[in-house]
């Protein structure tokens, strides 16, 4: 299982002293998907470069983060040498888009209802039937229109990228919504590593299927055609709001929020950050996506936070922040792209998102 | 003995709505309870719904003519749930925006058959005394088969809520094709014996 190739990746990662700072590219030039791919090496070196002058800065300040995971809840490494990763991590700054300001979502609560459904149905099953779920050994598959295609062990995916929080909103297409304290890398940092050409227009995700340690890939009552597909265009994944995490409040991801590695688009509604990845594939066509192919009127492949496109089941334009009481008004307003609309609108630009919801 | 079992069968229908009330009062139902209390109160309300149409085919099947005495409790209590399972949306999914039910019942496929149900069973409760009875004489009973349409529309209800695991659904499903096809047979069987009676003559 583990044929990924070390040699290979450590060539692709150069040195941080072989860069001078003249080559860090600046972040609007990623927008532009051509010439993001003849400078795609050098940003992530760039990005390697300054998180690691920031990661030793943070050494001496481990507890500025905004928020961390209850002590009788922290989580063992799942092996030894994810310690020294979240040992060092650059805390989320005090302004939008990387922090919102908002009250955020208790740990207990965002551990502990979720949608995976690989794990069962009920918001609760995730995190009461993934006790037998091993996140170690983890590689991840990486396939498609790219130069360096190949099966990666986790620590080498990981190796290169310094570790940030980042608190973002994240709504539901079931109309709840929490705010939660991420901890991850860029997704374009990742994805420029192994050099998609120019063929890639999309990213397409998947997750693990265990049928050992997941009840619901196993139910004989589900209609997912696993495994859980999703995908990106790549403008949307080298946004750089899009987020690989491996983390959350400064901790391991537990297995119900999608260990070891998922992402995180926090502009779209939340099926589409996908959990427990172990193949990304870079495609030339727009890839199947598990809701979409399921019930396509009610699942876009966009699935943009949109609180004017209406859904058949859940409104919109509303949302429940939770944690909420019976006591406490919880439904507030849902906002254009999640509220990330500066970040990320310009990618629809002319699109109706009416007709590509 | 007959007033100690209809105080037994009304303290029975009333606990699971005080358990909710305690959930609720004790905030035990999660990080998002209006959600979890919609979902429970519906069931409830479904639950009562069969238990309601269990009444007459019990009695056809062991003979005991004391059921039929328990059926309209039974049935208003399946409103009473109703009633809470619409309030818990209208207050909790909906945040008491008046406006947007209109707009609901209209759109959401799921919440027009749910709503129609409701309304059924809302008719059927504003006509269950006796003195309504005596004053409708043949169209009560017409009225009062809608709860067969009340349950269809019901599980229909269920399922469009769901997402993708049927296993729940395919249980209550089957208490109302039981139920609905116990009726149904009958109904044949009943017709098909005037019939042979009436070739015999």
């Amino acid at each position: 299982m583990l044929n990924y190739n070390r040699e290979s990746l450590a060539m692709l990662i150069k040195k941080p002293s072989d860069i001078k700072p003249s080559e860090i590219t600046p972040e609007s030039v990623y927008r532009n998907r051509r010439q993001f791919m003849a400078e795609a090496g050098t940003l992530a070196l760039g990005a390697t470069l300054a998180g690691g002058f920031t990661g030793a800065a943070m050494a001496q300040d481990g507890d500025a983060l905004k928020a961390r995971a209850p002590m009788s809840l922290k989580r063992s490494a799942p092996a030894e040498w994810w310690e020294p990763k979240f040992a060092s991590i650059q805390p989320a700054p005090d302004s939008e888009p990387f922090y919102t300001g908002e009250s955020l979502t208790p740990y207990e609560d965002v551990t502990r209802y979720n949608n995976f459904y690989e794990f069962g149905m009920d918001k609760g099953d995730p995190s009461r039937n993934s006790g037998q779920f091993e996140v170690d050994p983890w590689s991840v598959e990486i396939a498609g229109e790219c130069d360096r295609p190949g099966t990666y062990a986790l620590e080498d995916i990981l190796k290169p990228h310094d570790l940030e929080e980042r608190v973002y909103r994240l709504r539901c297409v079931e109309a709840w919504s929490m705010v939660i304290p991420w901890i991850g890398f860029p997704l374009a940092d990742l994805l420029k590593r192994f050099e998609p050409n120019s063929r890639a227009r999309y990213v397409e995700f998947q997750t693990v299927v265990d049928r050992d340690s997941m009840p619901g890939v196993r139910s004989p009552f589900s209609i997912i055609d696993w495994p859980y597909q999703e995908g990106l265009r790549i403008d949307e994944a080298m946004n750089p709001l899009a987020f690989m995490a491996v983390g959350l409040y400064g901790d391991y991801l537990p297995p119900q929020n999608g260990a070891p590695i998922r992402l995180v688009v926090p502009w779209k509604y939340g099926f589409k950050s996908i959990k427990s990845i172990v193949r990304i594939n870079f495609v030339e066509e727009q890839p199947s996506t598990s809701w979409n192919d399921l019930q396509p009127s009610e699942y876009g492949f966009f699935a943009n936070v949109n609180p004017n496109v209406h859904h058949p089941r859940w409104r919109q334009d509303t949302e429940r922040r939770l944690p909420h009481t019976l006591f406490s008004r919880p439904i507030i307003d849902t906002r254009m792209f999640n509220g990330y609309g500066e970040q990320v609108a310009h990618l629809y630009d002319g699109m109706d998102l009416a007709r590509y919801y | 003995m007959q007033k100690a079992i209809k105080s037994a069968i009304f303290v029975a229908c009333v606990v699971p709505s005080i358990y909710l009330f305690y959930l609720v009062w004790t905030n035990n139902l999660g990080p998002d309870p209006g959600e979890a209390l919609a979902k429970e109160s519906g069931e409830w309300t479904f639950r009562f719904l069969l238990a309601t149409l269990a009444v007459s085919p019990t009695q056809q099947i062991t003979g005991w003519r004391i059921t039929n005495r328990y059926r309209r409790m039974i049935g208003l209590f399946c409103l009473y749930y109703a009633c809470l399972h619409f309030l818990v949306y209208l207050m909790f999914l909906l945040g008491f925006r008046w406006y947007t039910l209109y707009e609901e019942i209209l759109e959401r496929p799921y919440i027009t058959v749910g709503f129609s149900a409701f309304l059924i069973l809302v008719a059927l409760g504003v006509t269950s005394p006796k003195s309504m009875l005596r004053k409708m004489g043949k169209n009560w009973k017409r009225l009062h088969r809608f709860i067969y349409l009340a349950a269809l529309l019901a599980m229909v209800h269920m399922i469009w809520i769901l997402r993708s695991d049927f296993g729940e659904a395919l249980i209550y499903g089957l208490f109302v094709v039981l139920l609905l096809g116990f009726r149904l047979v009958y109904f044949i069987r009943k017709k098909s014996a005037r019939f042979f009676a009436r070739q015999s003559v």
